[in-house]
């Protein structure tokens, strides 16, 4: 995923000569090279210093420009969380702040690379869209969108490298703010978000060896919410689940839930989300997610699938 | 106007008497409000002012293309005051200030006229204002920018990372100033941090071009930075007193925010009154 960022980022910087990176001492593979050697004075290392990084990219907006910050999420997001509130969101400035390899996806590396609670802080603020492609075709559109929208900060969970697509033959474009079905069935409905799309369409094919006709939404835009195409999610099946790699805390479980409640649903609803711990496990990726109880296992068992 | 006919035109007797008028509507101002952080104001107005009436160049009719970042947001009232008498501010903007019909608040926020960034917590606005002169040399524009720091908020982590990019980047655009009062609110730097000292030399070896004037005397503000080489970022220490042009507020740490009681505020308009010249 970060490599199409760093293609599509390319691309958009070829076309607008007011697009620029800031990174901290990380930079996406592949094509950025291509990026700073071709717009050297657009391409920004602050070094290992991500307050500077969102200050910098904040007085470039103040002049106009379309600026984004790269690192690792929890040092984009978290390290210099009073700048991108402050300087980002007060001022409510067109500023896309990337999180890169966001919940649990640097297994090995520990707590202090994991970004199991971006959502809920991101989206505590004001002004801050949030969006979270499940694959490098929604990260390339995702991407292009934050490239040209002015509305105003925008934090951009990514993954990190050698997602596969899922959403070729999808059944509906890619629009912000909307969610997506990339699959369209009448009895199941899977709502996720982010990499963890993997376990969702795994899931699905389970459900549909069962004899269940199954939809898999890309909820890609977590702020704001497609509240009423939630609504209709729930409505228009009979059980909805929802999977994200998130804690339980402030993600798209605890909003669906409040929507079904809201809007009175009758489906059975099952959320599956991180824990709220810090779990030292030091795996893989999966073994992480499944230590958290996120491994299709865990999810088949608990949506009555054996 | 050329360089030398710039350097030329600051008069430094307009600029005192100026900076009076400043403070006596500062003080006026401070009878409406509980608090306003005076001493602050007071103790960077005469660099304010100078950066304002003689580095930013000014046009008749179209917007300067320079830029001012009050990095100190609490000091903001001596912004506030000078862009009322400019006319980007009205009077009754400055009449509102901190009440529910206004705009104005203790800190500038971004939006109302003549304010760049949104500032308060400090430590933002170096980085802001490196931000800022990339996206000016991006554009080859030429514009300058002109930002005013506290020192308390260069003991901020931040300041020396936005400190470090400044130089390398080459950001020779930047032009910041540090209001060297050596006062924070509990108590003298020199005695709480001494390590805080010496400055000037803290950027020097940052790769800054520096220059230390008493931060009062608004013409050696305006010769250091316009006689400055100009191949790097530029950090003017001014030395300061914190509530200067007021007897009992000067070094007091108190009037960092207070605002002066009617028998303080008749005190202080006699002061200011003796001071013209």
């Amino acid at each position: 995923m970060r490599n199409t960022f760093a293609e599509a980022l390319y691309k958009a910087a070829t076309a607008n000569p007011d697009i620029y990176i800031v990174v901290a001492d990380i930079s996406p593979a592949g094509s950025m090279a291509k990026f700073s050697t071709q717009y050297p004075e657009r391409f920004i290392n602050v070094g290992v210093a991500e307050q500077s990084m969102i200050g910098i990219c904040a007085g470039l907006a103040l002049k106009g420009c379309q600026p984004f910050a790269y690192t690792i999420a929890t040092f984009t997001l978290y390290r210099p969380f009073e700048m991108v509130r402050d300087d980002l969101c007060y001022q409510n400035l067109p500023v896309t702040v990337v999180g890169m390899g966001a919940g649990v996806i640097y297994s090995t590396l520990g707590g202090t690379h994991h970004t199991q609670e971006d959502i809920a802080i991101a989206g505590a603020l004001p002004n801050m869209q949030i969006i979270a492609p499940c694959d490098p075709a929604e990260c390339t559109e995702a991407t292009l969108h934050c490239a040209a929208q002015k509305q105003g900060p925008v934090y951009l969970r990514i993954g990190k490298a050698g997602e596969p697509n899922y959403t070729d033959r999808a059944v509906d474009p890619w629009v912000f703010g909307k969610l997506r079905y990339i699959k369209r069935g009448r009895d199941v409905c899977i709502l996720s978000y982010g990499v963890i799309m993997k376990t969702a369409m795994q899931l699905a094919q389970k459900f549909e060896a069962s004899g269940k006709s199954v939809s898999v939404v890309s909820c890609h835009t977590l702020k704001p919410l497609d509240v009423a195409g939630i609504r209709e999610a729930l409505a228009s099946h009979a059980h909805v689940v929802v999977i994200e790699e998130h804690a339980p805390q402030g993600g798209l479980a605890p909003r669906t839930k409040q929507i079904a409640w809201e809007s009175q649903a009758r489906c059975r609803l099952d959320t599956f989300t991180l824990q709220d711990a810090f779990i030292h496990n030091y795996g893989s990726h999966d073994d992480l997610l499944a230590a958290h109880g996120l491994g299709l296992g865990a999810i088949s068992a608990g949506v009555g699938l054996t | 106007m050329n360089d030398m006919a710039l350097r030329n035109s600051f008069d430094a007797r307009a600029a005192r008497a100026r900076c009076l008028r400043f403070r006596r509507r500062i003080l006026d101002i401070s009878q409406q409000v509980g608090a306003l952080h005076i001493g602050s104001a007071y103790s960077c107005t005469e660099i304010v002012d100078c950066i304002y009436y003689g580095l930013m160049r000014r046009f008749p009719t179209a917007k300067s293309p320079d830029t001012f970042v009050m990095s100190k947001g609490h000091g903001c009232m001596i912004q506030y005051v000078i862009l009322e008498e400019m006319g980007v501010l009205s009077r009754r903007d400055l009449d509102l200030y901190c009440k529910a019909e206004g705009r104005l608040g203790c800190h500038p926020d971004y939006g109302n006229p003549g304010i760049e960034a949104s500032t308060g917590s400090l430590g933002h606005g170096l980085s802001i204002s490196v931000g800022m002169a990339l996206a000016e040399r991006g554009r080859k524009t030429g514009g300058v920018i002109y930002t005013v720091l506290s020192d308390g908020e260069v003991q901020e982590g931040s300041t020396w990372e936005a400190v470090m990019m400044a130089s390398s980047l080459g950001c020779a655009n930047l032009v910041a100033f540090v209001d060297n009062n050596d006062f924070q609110s509990l108590g003298r730097t020199s005695e709480t941090h001494p390590s805080f000292y010496p400055l000037k030399e803290k950027f020097e070896a940052f790769g800054w071009e520096t220059a230390e004037v008493d931060g009062h005397d608004a013409a050696a503000v305006f010769h250091a930075v316009t006689g400055r080489r100009g191949d790097k970022p530029f950090m003017l220490v001014g030395k300061t007193t914190k509530g200067k042009g007021i007897s009992y507020m000067e070094n007091v740490p108190i009037w960092h925010y207070r605002s002066p009681s009617k028998p303080e505020y008749e005190q202080a308009v006699i002061e200011l009154e003796r001071a013209a010249p």
